[in-house]
């Protein structure tokens, strides 16, 4: 089907005059039955209330605001949900921003996004002279949405030399690009996972005093970069404003993220061969860490005991076996089966896991706000229509004990075939 | 938190082994606003107390008066006889002054805090001295596991209570987060009896801080969760519904193994099982 949309404005006429006598053959030419919806002579949708709801079995007119029915009737003219969002190319920038996202679990993050998005905000205040926002990305990833993101440029640094933690071979990375690009602003996410501790050793490296724990930019006419920030000093009891310097390590939700437009995201590699860097810091491995010793608050993985739970050495040996953290409600720890410690909840921890598994855990909202950043929700128990199943992304209907002691079995199983792949290779 | 204090207190006059600075700053303290030994230095501290066969020296730079000293005492009474400290004016930048202490002295591994609880606390001290000096620095130091021959294995702190071993070309810096062990208590008598070494060092002052405006902390806003959507039905049910909008997926009449197993791809998937 053509994309026009064809108006013949004499028809649309009569179809939003109700007193025309050819309204109602003009309305069932229109689309099919009576139309309720048509864009109107601006290119607004026009609705027509009085053709609204179908008639119901007692011969009184109903309506379903739910929009079953109405999505049911709708398809006269398929509103295909296209991407509305404005394609921006940006050919000769006046200057760069470079951004340098954590790239967490090799997607960008929601605060890489935030970061991107005041990037943009320096790169297109002065729409007659656009900069272009170029992202540095080390390492394998899987994110496919950098332009949606946006960034303009991307600068991909793969291969065996970048993956691991390689901290100077990263600053001379960013030194090299510095030499080759020398954008205007250096953006790093001001965070745990990297972005902190790579923005203070940049900083210092290229000599540029930073702004460090950024929550606001602003325009500035009076500041000498034409922008001002805000960061937290003083461990989070003062805000520092000045101008914005050149390397800026901003917190999450330092900006908006960008929804509106999607950009290039053009591939570029760096003109110079980048220098052999001397590792004075040789990364060995993460270590297997004992899970019973992470806090509750921090841990990545917890199995969570309930009322529900009647066999608690089969609860405990599941934990082992798991190498999960273990956590537990209010009523496990009251009856005395688990520390006061490990206590999840509005009253204990508000905990982040990764994956949290709640066996017999009825779901109070008590529990359930501690739980409230979790990403991956598993719900064991014998009880559908609980608040814990509706809230899990996986809920498994039945017995704690034996689904425990069925997945124990399960991950034995597994241990002991990697071991065999891991002894036959 | 048990402390071997007697052990450690032996082992630091030992000065044939490593020889460990750790850089301390005046802390303050969240609620009274008093000023007391900082969190993550005194950690430090700690930190470089347990380390086996050390001599440590502590070492600050700042300006000199009574509350200033009543916290750097505060690190005295972790059980050290003396501190070494860098008099500089209100506002200078310590950087230079500590570069040419730690340069002279014969420290191999330096300690420090992550940030600091006063003044522009941007944490980036360590990487410029680091930058200065001409050494390595790693961040979120968690345990030192041995040294040998030049060279320092540690354990740095990740998120989520991970831990990654690093090996480090001695001399280096290492900055101290709360993910170390909390800092053993400060003893009044040896806070008085310990001794403070004076030195004066010619102030380099920060001139860009004075162009800069401070104020008491603002709340942030709060971010307003948009939801950019042509229909006003669609606007409607995302600001009226629950924030768990189910989605899940229910397994029920199953055995317990293919629940078992269900969980099974779950937790693989997340590569939460190791
Ligand atoms: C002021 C206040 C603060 C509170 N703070 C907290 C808090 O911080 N944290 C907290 O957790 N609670 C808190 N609570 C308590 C909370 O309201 C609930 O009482 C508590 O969370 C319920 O714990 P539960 O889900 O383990 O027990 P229950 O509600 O008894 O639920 C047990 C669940 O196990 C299921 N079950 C039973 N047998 C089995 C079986 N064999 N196999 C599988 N499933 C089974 C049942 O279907 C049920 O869903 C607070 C309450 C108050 C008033």
């Amino acid at each position: 089907m053509s994309e026009l949309v064809r108006r013949d404005p004499r028809q649309e006429w009569i179809i939003r005059n109700r007193l025309h006598p050819q309204h109602l053959e003009a309305l069932a030419q229109m689309g099919g039955a009576v139309a309720n919806e048509w864009m109107g002579p601006n290119g607004v949708i026009r609705r027509n209330p009085h053709a609204v709801g179908f008639i119901g079995p007692n011969g009184i007119r109903r309506i379903d605001r739910s929009g079953v029915q109405q999505a049911a009737q709708a398809p006269g003219r398929s509103v295909e949900a296209k991407d509305a969002r404005q394609r921006v190319t940006i050919e000769t920038p006046a200057f760069m921003v470079a951004v340098v996202p954590d790239m967490a679990g090799g997607r960008l993050s929601t605060h890489d996004r935030d970061l991107l998005g005041l990037a943009r905000q320096l790169a297109d205040a002065d729409p007659a002279q656009p900069g272009a926002v170029l992202a540095i990305v080390f390492g394998e990833h899987k994110e496919t949405a950098f332009g949606e993101a946006g960034i303009d440029r991307l600068l991909h640094l793969e291969g065996e030399r970048f993956s691991g933690y390689l901290p100077e071979l990263r600053v001379a990375t960013l030194q090299g690009v510095e030499r080759d690009l020398a954008p205007r602003y250096w953006l790093l996410p001001d965070s745990t996972t990297g972005g902190g501790e790579l923005g203070r050793r940049l900083a210092a490296r290229l000599d540029e005093r930073p702004a460090a724990q950024v929550w606001q930019v602003e325009a500035d006419s009076e500041s000498t970069t034409g922008w001002r920030c805000t960061a937290r000093g003083a461990a989070g009891r003062d805000d520092v404003t000045r101008a914005l310097p050149r390397v800026v390590l901003a917190l999450a939700e330092c900006a908006d993220p960008v929804s509106e437009t999607r950009h290039a995201a053009e591939a570029i590699t760096l003109s110079q061969e980048l220098p052999e860097v001397l590792g004075r810091i040789q990364d060995m491995g993460e270590v297997a860490v004992d899970p019973a010793s992470v806090s509750l608050a921090e841990a990545e993985f917890i199995l969570s005991a309930g009322n529900g739970v009647k066999d608690w050495d089969g609860y405990h040996h599941a934990a082992e076996v798991l190498g999960a953290t273990k956590g537990a409600s209010r009523v496990a720890v009251d009856d005395g089966y688990m520390p006061r410690d490990r206590q999840v909840g509005a009253t204990g921890t508000w905990v982040s896991a990764r994956v949290y598994v709640a066996v017999g855990i009825s779901g109070a909202i008590q529990h359930l706000q501690g739980i409230q950043s979790c990403e991956k929700v598993v719900a064991v128990n014998l009880d559908e229509g609980c608040d814990m199943v509706k809230r899990a992304d996986l809920a498994v209907i039945g017995d704690a004990s034996q689904i425990l002691a069925a997945l124990v079995a399960r991950v034995e199983q597994y241990r002991a075939e990697q071991q065999e792949n891991r002894d036959a290779a | 938190m048990p402390h071997d204090v007697s052990n450690t207190s032996a082992s630091h006059s030992n000065a044939s082994g490593l020889n460990v600075t750790v850089l301390v700053s005046v802390g303050r303290h969240p609620l009274t606003a008093r000023a007391r030994r900082a969190d993550q230095d005194a950690r430090a501290v700690e930190m470089a107390l347990t380390l086996e066969s050390t001599s440590v020296n502590l070492l600050h730079a700042g300006q000199q008066d009574s509350d200033h000293e009543a916290a750097i005492r505060g690190y005295l009474g972790m059980g050290i006889d003396s501190v070494g400290l860098i008099e500089q004016k209100p506002q200078a930048d310590v950087v230079p002054a500590l570069a040419k202490a730690l340069r002279a002295s014969a420290s191999q591994l330096v300690l420090t805090g992550t940030r600091a609880e006063t003044g522009e606390a941007s944490g980036v001290m360590p990487y410029l001295l680091a930058e200065a000096l001409g050494w390595p620095i790693i961040t979120g130091l968690a345990a030192v596991e041995k040294i040998e021959q030049g060279t320092a294995v540690v354990l740095q702190a990740l998120p989520r209570g991970k831990r990654r071993r690093l090996r480090i070309r001695l001399p280096a810096i290492a900055t101290v987060d709360s993910s170390a062990p909390p800092a053993r208590q400060s003893a009044f008598g040896p806070a008085k009896r310990g001794v403070l070494n004076l030195h004066q060092e010619p102030s380099e002052i920060d001139e860009a801080l004075s162009s800069w405006h401070i104020q008491p902390a603002r709340k942030r806003p709060k971010r307003l969760k948009i939801v950019k959507s042509s229909s006003a039905r669609d606007r409607f049910k995302a600001a009226a519904a629950k924030a768990d909008g189910g989605g899940g997926q229910t397994l029920s009449d199953v055995t317990p193994e293919q629940g078992a197993e269900a969980i099974f791809k779950l937790l693989k998937e997340e590569g939460v099982l190791r």
